[in-house]
């Protein structure tokens, strides 16, 4: 609980409107895309770049940790304040600045939506490509934060290939401008990009400058069927080898097949081990759709049992319905989902499908995987039911497991979603000491007071992790308002 | 202190947290509120945070605050459900601002119903803390005597007309009806009364000169037989044309929307075993309605009489015999309009019909199927307007806001008529145009008058109307 004369004190910054430090409020700003919870003391909502820098330099005068916060989407337990503190939503910060077409750029705060940027965009014939299946409500401050990626990035690069500046409010409450409308630019270290997946450790991120293309039009779909994990991937394969880079290779195993198909009832083959969804764009209809055709025909060389090229928008919608309806399919299997997150070299994905499992069988835990099969990124989720008794524990073996075969492969824990609080204690075995003790390094000087977002990112127990490293996660037990 | 909070090797530590949680376990809740909300916990825990709904729920998309949108209010109420929070003023207050407009239950794809779970905490807090004895005294007035006899609400309608002429403004003061509601906002939304009201008695519509296809039930509805009570004949006429002959069953009465949306479910399961019974007499027949608000609430009859042993196999029976008037409608062989109508307008999508009832292609289709009709898409066409039942007396900032929003939405859309299909977002909008002195320019119709007027109206002569046998 903040003293009064804080909670005037940040009233006075933002106005007493955009002070949340009633017990309900804080409950809601609790949680974020994980079932992990902790409530803030305050949660405030400024509207510029001036009141976030005043909020910071109020905590760092009180050495009170500061949590960064966009939509709250964060899938690693990014965006929970953990042990408290300020939490500092920039969800009001939601004005695209500007659109600048003669550059191809354009300046947004960080709060607005990603899918509300695209829109803007496409009107003008520009296209902003990262597409996180959660365009429609993260915001592209988190995307930036988190290097977020999507279908779209096999082919187009990921959130990092498209910043061009930032700024920053630094943990002294200074502001940091870096960058700009260049998109070439060697001066210095690349700080730009430091902050990029930097999951608001280092700084709050209040203006973006991010690159755009130019719109492709039109857009080709097809889906394919397998019967053996082996030759999706060798297809996947073959389609890169063929020299095709399409705009998205998506890949769902035989349970999100089942889980999908259970929840839509639109006659998925639930007997097939796995599903790719291939799409091509491009400026050319005939052209996108050639490259279709021939990533059919390559899937049939590989034994695919069915392929289905889309004939026109509706089928195209029809395709990618059952690859938008995972997430929520998978929530109405078991109350809890845990969502990982780990990238492999693409040639061990059909091997890291098959010790995911094995860890499902070994852990009576029902685990699907799909994920970006162009790029080896695939997100098992265990689905399991937290007040069963026994079943975190299982749940805790099933996520080590599946670091560990990642790690095992020449993976990493993470291709897209971040460490936030849920996997920073693997993160010494991924990395190894000496890179860790960089970044505590370089956390050092951006932070020596360690404000912005403690308890993420960093092991927290020095050494490998711990068996019981979900359940060390806070919930609202124990917890009281007042 | 749980682990997670044990000092760090961090630089991080040199950080202040929060104070160890501990205090006063909290009181515990009496076992009927606890049933309420152990009633309501699956639907709480289906929720996987994924925070799709933050985008088109209205209340969050007007202060971009979490407490105000659908996943903190699930969470706040999971938070009570599990005893980590009481019914505090805040947890309260942003509980109540829900339009209950189901956006987010329509848009979630975890499947979380928000109407229940947000009836069901009005319902807890009407019990936590109730209302001092003069509102109770109102509540029960509103609630259980004027919602629920026909004959009075007509007669306190009939007592509008007069209202409107400017000599009664006292007695409806000294009634206290609306005092519940806020009088001062409630004076602007009280329609202008028409003459004849609908009283149904089991009067008869059908095309003339031709052998019904089917029978409908209409359901009257309380303000749509009375201040509209011309659109209930236009809708009687319309569904004649389609080939139905159409019945105004005799002892129908209100749905119990707003009774169940403030959290009066008991007095709502009064009025849905009447109309159950009503509507008994024709049990083969579909019940449609022309109000989105009383669709979606007659819909939903097995869910909250779904512990009566007596009605509960009945009401899911009833439930499944309701239509909207734009499904029937759409889904129906209607002759080809009589008349051009050479009007551009814009659709305004009532929430309870697009998102409760997920009815979004039906309107659309029916009113671009009336020649010389055009119709163009206002911004936002189904971000809630405001309306919400009695929400705008309610929580009149945020009513106001949104009603300002969707406002400028059809000013930019620049149609010069708004179609709309429930009585309480028409209401909104005509007091939101007035308002914004557009009141002359930009008229507010319901589709069934707009449809009826293609086909030449009550004057045609194509529908006869036979009086009750
Ligand atoms: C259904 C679903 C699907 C998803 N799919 C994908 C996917 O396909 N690809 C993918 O990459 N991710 C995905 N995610 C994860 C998540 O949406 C992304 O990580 C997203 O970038 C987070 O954005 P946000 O605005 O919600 O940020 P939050 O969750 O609020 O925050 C995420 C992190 O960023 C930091 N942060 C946020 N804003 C700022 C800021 N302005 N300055 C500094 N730090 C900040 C926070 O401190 C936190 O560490 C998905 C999530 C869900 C729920
Ligand atoms: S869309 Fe559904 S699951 Fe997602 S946060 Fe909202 S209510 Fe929860
Ligand atoms: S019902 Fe409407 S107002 Fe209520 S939480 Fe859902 S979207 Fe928001």
């Amino acid at each position: 609980m903040l003293s009064e004369a804080l909670r005037a004190e940040l009233r006075r910054i933002v106005g007493s409107a955009q002070v949340h430090d009633q017990p309900g409020q804080l409950v809601a700003y609790s949680l974020d895309g994980t079932f992990a919870q902790d409530p803030p003391d305050v949660a405030v909502t400024p509207a510029t770049t001036d009141e976030v820098a005043q909020i910071v330099r109020l905590a760092a005068r009180e050495k009170l940790s500061v949590l960064p916060r966009g939509a709250g989407t964060s899938l690693a337990g990014g965006a929970i304040p953990i042990g408290g503190g300020i939490l500092l939503s920039l969800a009001r910060m939601n004005r695209i600045i500007e659109i600048d077409t003669a550059n191809a750029v354009a300046i947004v705060q960080p709060g607005v939506v990603t899918a509300d940027l695209q829109a803007a965009v496409e009107k003008l014939g520009l296209f902003y490509p990262p597409d996180p299946a959660s365009l429609n409500q993260s915001t592209l401050g988190g995307n930036v934060a988190c290097n977020a990626g999507g279908p779209r990035c096999l082919k187009y690069g990921v959130t990092k290939d498209y910043v061009l500046g930032l700024t920053v409010v630094l943990a002294d409450g200074s502001v940091l401008k870096l960058g700009g409308k260049l998109v070439k630019n060697v001066t210095g270290y690349q700080l730009v990009q430091l902050f990029v997946g930097s999951e608001g450790t280092l700084g709050a991120i209040t203006e973006i400058v991010l690159r755009l293309r130019p719109l492709p039009r039109q857009r080709s779909t097809a889906a394919a069927y397998f019967d053996t994990l082996e030759h999706a991937s060798e297809a996947v394969a073959a389609i890169i080898a063929a020299g095709i880079l399409p705009v998205t290779l998506e890949m769902m195993d035989n349970t999100t097949i089942n889980v999908v198909e259970d929840y839509l009832q639109m006659g998925l083959p639930r007997d097939a081990e796995a599903m790719l969804l291939l799409e091509q764009d491009g400026g050319d209809e005939a052209a996108a759709r050639a490259d279709v055709e021939r990533m059919a025909e390559v899937c049939r060389c590989h034994d695919a049992v069915s392929v289905e090229v889309a004939a026109g928008p509706a089928q195209r919608d029809a395709l990618w319905k059952a690859r938008r309806a995972v997430s929520g399919a998978l929530g109405r299997v078991r109350p809890n989902k845990l969502g990982e997150d780990i990238a492999v070299p693409r040639s061990e994905v059909p091997e890291m499908v098959r010790r995911v499992r094995q860890i499902a069988r070994d852990t009576e835990l029902p685990i699907a995987v799909f994920g970006h099969a162009g790029d080896g990124n695939l997100h098992p989720n265990i689905l399991f039911d937290r007040r069963i008794e026994g079943e975190m524990q299982r749940v805790e073996l099933a996520a080590a497991a599946i670091f560990r075969a990642a790690l095992a492969l020449g993976g990493t824990l993470s291709g897209e979603h971040g460490i936030g609080s849920l996997k920073k204690e693997f993160l010494e075995e991924d990395l190894g000491p000496v890179a860790v003790g960089l970044m505590r390094g370089i956390k050092q000087v951006f932070d020596p007071q360690g404000i912005f977002s403690p308890h993420k990112v960093f092991p927290e127990r020095g050494g490998s992790a711990r068996a019981d490293f979900l359940r060390a996660l806070p919930s609202l037990d124990g917890w009281t308002p007042g | 202190m749980s682990p997670s909070r044990s000092p760090s090797t961090q630089p991080e530590a040199a950080v202040r947290g929060r104070a160890k949680p501990g205090g006063a376990p909290l009181p515990l809740l009496d076992p009927a509120s606890a049933a309420l909300l152990h009633g309501q916990y699956d639907n709480m825990l289906s929720c996987i945070r994924c925070g799709l709904c933050l985008s088109v729920c209205p209340t969050y998309q007007i202060s971009f605050a979490e407490e105000e949108g659908p996943r903190g209010r699930i969470a706040m109420a999971r938070a009570v459900a599990e005893g980590h929070l009481p019914l505090t003023p805040d947890m309260v207050e942003h509980s109540q601002t829900c339009l209950l407009c189901d956006a987010c239950t329509a848009i979630c794809p975890a499947g979380v119903h928000m109407e229940p779970l947000g009836t069901m905490m009005r319902e807890l807090f009407l019990r936590d803390r109730p209302h001092g004895r003069r509102e109770r005294l109102l509540r029960w007035f509103v609630f259980r005597k004027l919602f629920a006899d026909m004959g009075r609400f007509r007669r306190v309608c009939g007592l509008g007309r007069f209202y409107q002429r400017g000599g009664a403004r006292w007695l409806l003061r000294r009634l206290g009806v609306f005092r519940l509601f806020g009088l001062t906002t409630l004076e602007q939304l009280v329609p202008a009364m028409p003459h004849r009201f609908l009283v149904p008695r089991g009067q008869r519509w059908q095309a003339a000169g031709g052998t019904p296809n089917r029978q409908i039930g209409l359901f009257a509805g309380c303000i749509m037989s009375t201040a509209y009570a011309e659109t209930d004949r236009a809708t009687a006429r319309m569904l004649a044309r389609s080939g139905a002959e159409v019945v105004a069953v005799a002892d129908q009465g209100c749905c119990g929307a707003l009774h169940v949306h403030n959290g009066e479910a008991e007095g709502a399961r009064i009025l849905a075993r009447r109309n159950i019974d009503a509507f008994a007499r024709l049990p083969d027949a579909a019940v449609v309605v022309n109000a989105a608000g009383c669709g979606s609430t007659l819909k939903g009859y097995g869910h909250l009489l779904r512990d009566d042993p007596a009605y509960a196999e009945r009401a899911v029976a009833f439930a499944a015999r309701v239509r909207d008037v734009n499904e029937e409608l759409a889904g129906a062989a209607l002759p080809e309009a009589t008349t051009r109508l050479d009007i551009t307008v814009t659709l305004q999508e009532p929430c309870h019909l697009a998102h409760a009832q997920r009815i979004r292609e039906a309107p659309r289709a029916l009113l671009k199927a009336v020649p010389g009709l055009s119709l163009v898409e206002m911004d936002e066409p189904a971000l809630c307007c405001g309306s919400a039942g009695i929400y705008n007396v309610l929580h009149r900032d945020r009513a106001d806001t949104l009603q300002a929003r969707k406002i400028e939405n059809v000013r930019t859309s620049g149609a010069p008529v708004v179609v709309t299909s429930n009585p309480g977002c028409q209401l909104q909008l005509e007091a939101g145009l007035a308002q914004a002195g557009l009141g002359g320019r930009v008229r507010v119709r319901h589709i069934v008058d707009v449809l009826d007027e293609a086909y030449g109206g009550a004057s045609a002569g194509d529908v006869i109307e036979e009086p009750a046998r």
